[in-house]
């Protein structure tokens, strides 16, 4: 066999002396949270010394991982690599490129003086992928880690394995020049022990396909993530560290050159104890059908945090029926399962309150337990055993009872999404699910968008799962919560899968699909599940909207300190305006009118509550707050007490809302300014941009969602002004005078929710009607507040237009004084209070945004156009203004 | 005969240094400029691949002499002649005229030597390292900073070595390599230009063993440099600079055992002096290289800074007078 030969500043010649090359794992974005937020946080010392300890502690090759989603993976590969190469101790070996994005692999090999490896490449796009990676391999001097993965999946059974390693091969060294010992394949290490019945040989395969491609491919190695195998038994570190030294003791006897894995924490394979080895051994190489429950068991009584022996086994079963129930289900026992729910469903009048209630509560338990760590996957499977024997017994009451809907709660469509074949998570959450009555309908692996969309249409699914493992998952995750956006779906979108997070569903896939839901692990699948089909929807999706819009609130706060741009820079990376995505629809009125006929009835479904908590002091979200332990009883009253005033207002027209709209042709310029024309195409006034200037892709102006002049295309802008009316100065006045603070405040607060939900009434009339570009639109009230629909309507004082002087551009432009009975005052505020007013922009990606702070050189233009000096200037952009 | 075929069963002869040679002539900053740039901004003096444009007369004459002394191989006065290295001079978008008129330079000094001897010689263009390194910060302060990355080498790189190719180069030498990176990069732009083309011609590679620590600046073993580019096709990889033939022995030998590649050396005529000048002689030098012979260490021998036309004369005596072992060395195929 010819040596594999590779360099850091010191060769490092692979051959039957080495016996066996222990590849570093921890500098692993992806594999360790700690190395993460060192990478995360610049803290490249730290990082650097991790890899340090590593090669001191014996790794010969370092695997350097940057694959995740909130970092640029580029960036970090090139930073660290150029660190490592300044590290003399360190880059004396060679160095492991592993990424599945080829960006990171080129970024990292144009760092590399030395030989190293590419971690990997596959015939999972097919063969043209594979024949060019390989020669941009050949081009930078580079052996590769070949996986056992092609078009259809990554390998899973021996013939599988063989199957595609052979035609990688043959290809790599006859059609790409490959030099055979630079060929290392990895036949996938799967996790053992996990309950699952398919997974029971998987070690074994793995060693098999291992001589396999030791025999029949001359010259090339294997190679393979070790910790994989041990997937199920995390957070036991001895056994997992005897699982992993016995592994690598029987791979290497079949042949394995290399491996992954944190050579400080092999345990030496002749000093497992006896007991533990047996019994790891038992389970890799399949010998005991009941190696996983025995195992499992060592396990917990061998627990990482104290032993706990368990005696008076049988003492449990003393407990009321109830905790008995909880109890089956968190440990796994179905012993009892029947017995145990026939004497609690005697409790209840109807049997589904037994499965929602006891059972489930049960399952939460389970849930949390895993959620933190203190069970292992095929316990939760085990679980869910124990609750599906629980349902079954029930079936034929369930059945009996007329009321309830024997039916599956619910149909969940599962897959995982194109490009990605890890399924154990997801087979996980299916079992789980089903166990729980709901019909799972899984589609299996690398299933394109499509594929999935269409199914979940035809089969009527309630909610779709998506899950994946691997960092270009996440972009095809947010590709099928766009399809799902533009197919108007409303059905819950479930992300899940080691590299998703909440907060990159927050950051990339709810701003995309507002139903996405990010679900943490397997046994939580069931509550979020029943949760979103059930009546509590509703609250459900808005305390998660308002969760996640507080991450990304917080990302972006941590995001900004970045440095400004100057303002030419700023405009070069403008929103770029295209005819083609404009949506250009010609307003079905245009210029200005007044608004007829609306009154507080017509109004009262737009309102926006929660704000108005927020004005009594009273925090949280609507309605949740009316059940809120602390203020709940507060809010509740207030709540009672608006609606009274409302009612009355209603009915003694108390207040006579008034507003006003304009439609126009306009045109954006190069200076970020939109010009309104009137009917005869002359300019007739001049709306004043600001731009973003933060470092950033894209710079944002309001003029951006505005055609630009050089488009020669007549689009509109549109401009309005709502009153709540004027009847309410009167009104406050009255109860002043009576010294009612209280019904003050209270119509004051009201009146400016109904102002708010004049500008909501009016927007959904232009959008639907006047302006008419969505005439179709239905959305809930809840997501009028969450501004689903297309087209924005900013208002001058807020963060995309801080500037109130605008507010003169649109009165004159509206005669908002005759139109809407609205003045402004000398520091443009408007008159009466309850009042708002702003623009409308129809682009279909006209978004709101913030403007940040602006730099020197924008704030001297905008006192030019203003005819302002820049103290002047600055006064009006406040926040906006260094 | 292409250089293959003529590499067949002998040991090549390259010629000397270009520097030196050019110093004896003690130009001033006048004949540097030349009345071309006359009126340049920055001084000239020292730019020696300008020669070849303001004074080809000279660059003709050193090639000349060299194919008089028995050189196989005339290297191209092209060692800068890239835009990194021209920056200095503000002359990036010169590079393609200067190399064309190197290479022409060579060709004028073969079209003569032909009415003196019908013995085959080539013409290989120097690529140098430009005065940058991919893999080494020049900020002691912040380690990852690069003053040069990958991209930027391979495009200038790219760009020197078509000039080259289409100038009529018989090889390209990537040569005096300090760091790994940097010839990785050459390699790849060289290697873009050959696919561009749809030919491709020998590649050489030399590298520079810095000091006693026997390894490249960047801080290579020699086996390590040659394991980072051997997935490569090259025609030779070797040595050549900083050290003096004796120094240099052991490195050249530890490329031997592992290249699959013919193997090259050419050392400097020994270290240099206190006052920077070489002071070895011809025949000193040609001792020193003798047992690379008598080893059977390389395939193809020649002199770097410090020698002249008297020292190639010394080892085109020195490989008539020894009886070449010739191991015949199979590169792959390209």
């Amino acid at each position: 066999m010819k040596p594999l030969l590779l360099s850091g500043l010191e060769p490092l010649v692979v051959d039957a002396r080495l016996n066996f090359v222990n590849i570093g794992e921890r500098c692993n974005v992806t594999g360790s949270r700690a190395f993460l937020r060192l990478i995360q946080q610049d803290r490249y010392e730290e990082a650097v010394a991790i890899a340090r300890e590593q090669v001191e502690t014996g790794a010969q090759i370092l695997d350097i991982n940057m694959d995740e989603a909130l970092i640029d993976g580029v960036k970090a590969m090139t930073v660290f690599l150029n660190r490592l190469a300044a590290e003399p101790d360190i880059a004396r070996i060679p160095f492991m490129i592993d990424s599945s994005r080829w960006e990171i692999v080129e970024a990292g090999l144009k760092c590399l003086q030395g030989k190293g490896i590419v971690n990997s490449i596959s015939l999972k796009e097919g063969e043209k992928t594979l024949l060019y990676q390989a020669e941009r391999l050949l081009n930078f001097g580079a052996a590769a880690v070949v996986m056992a993965f092609d078009e259809r999946g990554q390998a899973d059974t021996l013939d599988r394995r063989i199957e595609i390693c052979a035609r990688a091969y043959r290809l790599l060294t006859e059609k790409a020049g490959f030099a055979p010992e630079d060929l290392i394949f990895d036949p996938n290490i799967f996790p053992v022990g996990t309950g699952m019945e398919e997974h029971r040989r998987n070690a074994i395969d793995f060693f098999e396909s291992t001589a396999w491609i030791k025999a029949h491919l001359p010259h090339a190695r294997v190679s393979g993530g070790v910790s994989n195998v041990s997937f199920s038994f995390r957070g036991n570190q001895k056994v997992r560290e005897a699982m992993h030294s016995a592994f690598l003791y029987h791979a290497i006897r079949h042949g394995l050159d290399m491996g992954i894995v944190n050579p400080a924490l092999l345990e030496v394979y002749e000093e497992i104890e006896p007991e533990l080895l047996e019994l790891v051994e038992d389970v890799l190489l399949d010998r005991n059908p009941e190696s996983t429950e025995r195992l499992l068991d060592y396990s917990a009584r061998h627990a990482d945090q104290g032993g706990r022996p368990e005696k008076a086994e049988e003492a449990w079963r003393q407990w009321p029926v109830r905790e008995r129930l909880t109890h089956a289900l968190v440990k796994g026992i179905d012993a009892f399962v029947e017995v145990d729910t026939e004497e609690a469903r005697q409790g209840f009048a109807r049997p589904l309150e037994l499965i929602e209630g006891p059972l489930m509560d049960g399952m939460g338990v389970v849930g949390d337990l895993f959620g933190s760590g203190k069970m292992f996957l095929p316990q939760v499977v085990k679980s869910a055993r124990v609750m599906k024997k629980a349902v079954a017994y029930l079936q034929p009451f369930l059945e009996a009872d007329k009321s309830t809907e024997s039916q599956a709660k619910g149909k969940v469509l599962m897959a995982t999404v194109k490009g990605d074949v890890h399924d154990i998570g997801k087979n996980i959450v299916g079992v789980v699910l089903a166990c729980n009555n709901y019909d799972v309908v899984d589609l299996g692996v690398m299933v394109p968008l499509e594929r999935i969309l269409d199914t979940a249409l035809a089969e009527k699914a309630d909610v779709i799962g998506l899950s994946g493992l691997i960092t270009p998952s996440l972009d095809e995750m947010v590709l099928v919560a766009e399809e799902m956006q533009r197919r108007q779906l409303q059905v819950p979108l479930l992300i899940g899968g080691a590299t998703t997070s909440k907060m990159h569903t927050a950051l990339k896939i709810e701003p995309k699909y507002p139903h996405a839901v990010y679900v943490n692990d397997a046994s939580r699948a069931v509550t979020v599940v029943q949760g979103l089909l059930g009546q509590d929807r509703p609250r459900l999706d808005a305390e998660r909207i308002e969760e996640y819009e507080r991450l990304r609130q917080g990302y972006w706060r941590k995001q900004s300190g970045e440095r400004s741009l100057d303002l030419m820079e700023a405009r070069a990376r403008r929103f770029s305006w295209e005819a083609e995505t404009a949506g250009l629809v010609v307003p079905r009125v245009t210029g200005t009118h007044a608004v007829e006929g609306v009154d507080v009835a017509t109004l009262r479904p737009y309102i926006d509550w929660t704000p108005f908590f927020q004005a009594w002091e009273l925090h949280g979200l609507f309605p949740k707050i009316l059940d809120d332990a602390v203020v709940g009883e507060e809010a509740r009253k207030l709540y009672a007490d608006a609606m009274a005033m409302l009612d009355r207002w209603e009915r003694d027209t108390v207040l006579e809302p008034r507003g006003v709209f304009g439609l126009y042709p306009a045109r954006s310029t190069e200076q970020d300014a939109i010009e309104v024309l009137n009917a005869q195409g002359a300019v007739d006034a001049v709306l004043i941009g600001l731009r973003q200037q933060k470092e950033a892709d894209v710079c944002l102006c309001l003029s951006d969602f505005v055609a630009p002049a050089s488009a020669e295309i007549q689009d509109y802008i549109g401009a309005f002004a709502v009153n709540a009316g004027t009847g309410l100065e009167t009104e406050v006045a009255r109860f002043e005078e009576q010294h009612d603070d209280y019904n003050a405040l209270l119509a004051k607060a009201l009146a400016d929710r109904l102002a708010e939900a004049f500008a909501e009434y009016l927007h959904w009339k232009v959008r639907t009607d006047f302006w008419g570009y969505a005439s179709g639109e239905s959305f809930s009230n809840e997501e009028l507040i969450k501004e689903r629909y297309r087209g924005i309507r900013p208002a001058p004082g807020y963060p995309a237009c801080p500037d109130h002087l605008e507010k003169d551009t649109l009165f004159r432009l509206l005669d908002a004084p005759r139109n809407a009975g609205l003045h402004l005052t000398e520091s443009r505020a408007m008159v009466p209070t309850a009042a708002v007013c702003g623009y409308y922009f129809a682009h279909p990606e006209a978004r709101y945004f913030a403007l940040g702070k602006i730099g020197a050189d924008q704030l001297e233009h905008y006192a030019a156009l203003r005819g302002l000096s820049a103290d002047e200037a600055r006064k009006w952009l406040g926040s906006a203004v260094f | 005969m292409n250089l293959t075929e003529f590499a067949q069963g002998r040991i090549l002869l390259l010629d000397g240094a270009m520097g030196t040679m050019i110093q004896r002539h003690a130009l001033t900053e006048a004949d540097y400029r030349g009345d071309r740039f006359a009126d340049w901004p920055s001084p000239l003096k020292g730019n020696n691949d300008l020669l070849s444009l303001t004074q080809p007369e000279i660059i003709v004459q050193i090639h000349l002499e060299y194919l008089r002394a028995g050189a196989d191989l005339l290297e191209t006065n092209t060692f800068n002649s890239n835009a990194i290295s021209m920056a200095d001079y503000g002359m990036e978008a010169l590079v393609e005229e200067l190399n064309q008129a190197a290479i022409a330079c060579a060709q004028e000094a073969i079209r003569r030597y032909r009415s003196e001897s019908p013995r085959p010689v080539f013409i290989v263009g120097s690529i140098g390292p430009t005065n940058r390194t991919a893999s080494l910060s020049p900020d002691v302060e912040n380690p990852g900073y690069r003053a040069v990355d990958f991209d930027g080498l391979e495009a200038i790189y790219s760009e020197q070595a078509k000039a080259l190719v289409l100038a009529g180069a018989d090889a390209l030498m990537v040569e005096t390599v300090f760091d790994t990176l940097n010839a990785k990069a050459a390699l790849s732009g060289i290697r873009k230009v050959f696919d561009a083309l749809g030919w491709s011609l020998p590649i050489m590679v030399s590298g520079t063993i810095t000091d006693a620590s026997g390894r490249t600046l960047s801080g290579q073993t020699p086996e390590a440099f040659l394991i980072s580019l051997q997935n490569h096709p090259l025609f030779s990889i070797g040595f050549n600079c900083a050290l003096g033939a004796d120094q240099l022995l052991p490195h050249v030998r530890s490329l031997r055992r592992q290249s699959p590649f013919k193997v090259s050396a050419h050392p400097n005529a020994g270290l240099p002096n206190a006052l920077g000048g070489y002071d070895q002689g011809p025949e000193e030098m040609a001792d020193l290289l003798e047992p690379y012979l008598e080893q059977n260490l390389v395939d193809i021998l020649g002199g770097c800074c410090g020698t002249g036309p008297e020292h190639i004369r010394a080892l085109r005596a020195l490989l008539d007078r020894v009886d070449y072992p010739g191991q015949p060395v199979q590169a792959p195929a390209p």
